[in-house]
């Protein structure tokens, strides 16, 4: 348990730099700040309408199927790491299940949802 | 029960400023290299040969206005480079930098901290690092931010899966997800000290790591997010000062951490000649290692153009993944015929 | 009080905080931020437990994949500002929900005051652990021998799972093509 303890420590010192950096930041930067200053950024321009703007719904499909994969590929690493006890017939079982999948990876190619547009 | 907390509290102080050190001379050297590949000199004048040059862009960088536009969501707009910097930094946790030795009649493992799911949370800490970028994106209120975090976060989720399987090679030879175990799988004895290297039984896996590495961390040619013409900075457009300076120290992190992985997965990490003689020379042979592939990287982003964001798409759906998959069964299928 | 029980209580009020935060924040953003928390939480809390996998599991396929997801879904609704929700609840909203929370807590008491619990303390139960408990091996062994099946059939739910995010496309391109026609004729 003590290396899962190094991790935490490792975490609030990554938390403490942060912190410690702002602080010192915040200490001897300047701060002039006036309406003009604090407009986006949009070429030098007054920004046009809202800045969440909707975008394209294809990064829905995307994130939804990365999710799908991301199981999967989750499945996989216990096999991997137990494969020189299971032997060939869990590699069986999993051809199959990658063979499933590499089925719904060329489905969705096939119906063009991979297309990016 | 203290005596470990402050063992590995002196550990963790050292390692972070290994860490931090070592992103402030990979700009340093990033600088000065695409300098010599465009016929130019780079840095020069801050110290011998620029060597100072970070310090001075540190010193700069804090010194600088913080400046907050008014449309930003306060909250997740600050939050959003804490959560990049930290992620990129926490890999380092579990990377074994050289041989175990003892000092004083203390013995010192040379890994923060040796987990026996290290490549598990090299995975998941590296699926947290899409937070930065895509809250950072959001909260900015501007929509070269909007359109630059959702870019990059679409790039990282689409390269992710195959970043995952192409590890997957080296776990079915290996038979463990801990990272001390996978490098000492491949000291060898002999002169050809690099014959037990899993790059020579993982060719195709190597290079899907090493492809998957440059798109999630953003770089060239992958790098869209960060694309000046058409995106002015991408999700920190609109970040200034110390914010800024986080995300790009994440940047550099993340470099060097996907670098330091890769070296230990594929290159033996601190494994090297004479290392059973000199045990410190580990340290040296891993950070020869890191800073191989760091050069590589910079070689990269000096010869080749963006890649088009379709073609980026096509890339990672239609060809990474489904060779990676390949490589997965390939490997299988020869580890259990006992070719390799 | 050992180190162990310190982790223990402060990541469990974390967790507990986390989804209690996620519920009351009335910004969808902060929400999912709050669940993160929460799930690093538990991360802790299982690998306290041993149960190395489930933790790392937990962050990857939670953490990173699926509040990316619901992420992705907030940005495109677009629900940033709070106020178009309208006033918070009406009065009888309000005695559903606390009946509604009311069973649920004695839902709880009954079963932890039910059989289950009796004669086996929890310190009991840890001390039951198998050899191996889960590590990453032990998970494998079980998942490739007794639940084959249930894991093949994984494959199956994540196929259907595929085909659904599919479909979705296809429909919202079905939309889009009027639009997209309009545009070639002028």
């Amino acid at each position: 348990m003590s290396e899962y303890l190094s991790v935490l420590i490792f975490i609030f010192a990554g938390i403490g730099i942060v912190l410690l950096t702002f602080w010192l930041s915040y200490l001897i930067r300047p701060s002039h700040p006036y309406p003009e200053k604090d407009i986006n950024y949009e070429c030098a321009e007054l920004p046009i309408g809202t800045s969440w703007i909707r975008f394209n719904n294809h990064f829905y499909i995307f994130a939804l199927i990365f999710v799908i994969f991301d199981v999967e590929a989750v499945f996989l690493f216990p096999w991997a790491v137990a494969f020189g006890q299971l032997g060939l017939y869990a590699l069986v079982e999993v051809v199959v299940f990658i063979l499933i999948l590499f089925f719904g990876l060329f489905y969705a190619w096939k119906k063009g949802v991979l297309k990016w547009v | 029960m203290l005596e470990i907390v402050i063992a590995s509290s002196i550990k963790v102080i050292i390692v972070v400023i290994a860490v931090l050190t070592g992103c402030a001379y990979a700009t340093y050297m990033e600088r000065k290299l695409v300098a010599h590949f465009q016929h130019r000199i780079g840095p020069l004048y801050a110290g011998p040969y620029g060597l100072l040059q970070p310090m001075a862009d540190a010193v700069k960088l804090i010194f600088k206005e913080d400046i907050v536009p008014d449309k930003v969501e306060r909250y997740t707009y600050a939050l959003a480079p804490v959560i990049s910097f930290i992620p990129a930094m926490l890999i380092f946790a579990v990377i074994p930098f050289g041989k175990d030795t003892s000092v004083f009649g203390y013995g010192i493992k040379m890994v923060l901290s040796d987990l026996n799911i290290a490549v598990l949370f090299i995975f998941a800490i590296t699926s947290l690092g899409i937070y930065g970028i895509i809250l950072g994106g959001w909260s900015s209120g501007s929509k070269y931010s909007l359109m630059g975090g959702l870019r990059s976060s679409a790039q990282m989720i689409s390269y992710e899966v195959s970043y995952g399987l192409s590890i997957i090679g080296v776990i079915l030879i290996a038979n463990t997800l801990s990272l001390r175990e996978l490098v000492n799988q491949q000291a060898s004895d002999s002169i050809w000290f690099f014959s037990h290297w899993y790059v020579w039984r993982q060719p195709l896996g190597f290079l899907l790591y090493l492809t998957c590495a440059i798109a999630e961390t953003n770089r060239a040619p992958f790098d869209l997010p960060e694309a000046e013409s058409e995106l002015v900075g991408g999700y920190h457009t609109e970040y200034s000062s110390m914010r800024f300076s986080m995300f790009f120290i994440g940047e550099y992190a993340n470099m060097l951490a996907v670098s330091a992985v890769g070296a230990t997965l594929f290159f033996g990490g601190w494994q090297g000649p004479f290392v059973n003689t000199i045990p410190l020379l580990g340290i040296v042979w891993f950070v020869l290692k890191v800073f191989l592939f760091m050069f590589f990287y910079i070689w990269l982003r000096a010869t080749f153009p963006r890649f088009r964001y379709d073609q980026l798409m096509n890339f990672g759906w239609k060809i990474l993944l489904p060779l990676a998959l390949f490589n997965t069964m390939l490997t299988s299928l020869l580890v259990a015929l006992k070719v390799i | 009080m050992n180190l162990d029980a310190v982790i223990f209580i402060i990541s469990a009020i974390v967790a507990v905080l986390g989804a209690s935060m996620m519920i009351f924040q009335r910004n969808p953003v902060m929400a999912v931020l709050s669940f993160m928390v929460s799930l690093l939480a538990q991360a802790v809390l299982y690998i306290q437990l041993d149960a190395l996998f489930l933790g790392a599991v937990l962050i990857i396929v939670y953490a990173g994949a699926v509040l990316v997801l619901f992420l992705f879904v907030i940005m495109l609704l677009n629900l940033r500002t709070t106020k178009e929700l309208g006033p918070s609840s009406s009065l009888m909203r309000h005695l559903g929900k606390y009946f509604l929370s009311f069973l649920l807590i004695m839902e709880f008491v009954f079963i932890i005051k039910s059989s289950f619990f009796k004669g086996a303390s929890l310190v009991g139960v840890m001390n039951m652990k198998p050899e191996g408990f889960g590590t990453v091996t032990s998970v494998a062994t079980l998942l490739f021998t007794k639940y084959l099946y249930p894991f093949e059939l994984t494959s199956i739910l994540i196929l259907v799972a595929i085909v659904g995010a599919v479909v979705m496309a296809r429909k919202d391109k079905n939309i889009d093509r009027p639009t997209e026609n309009k545009l070639g004729k002028n």
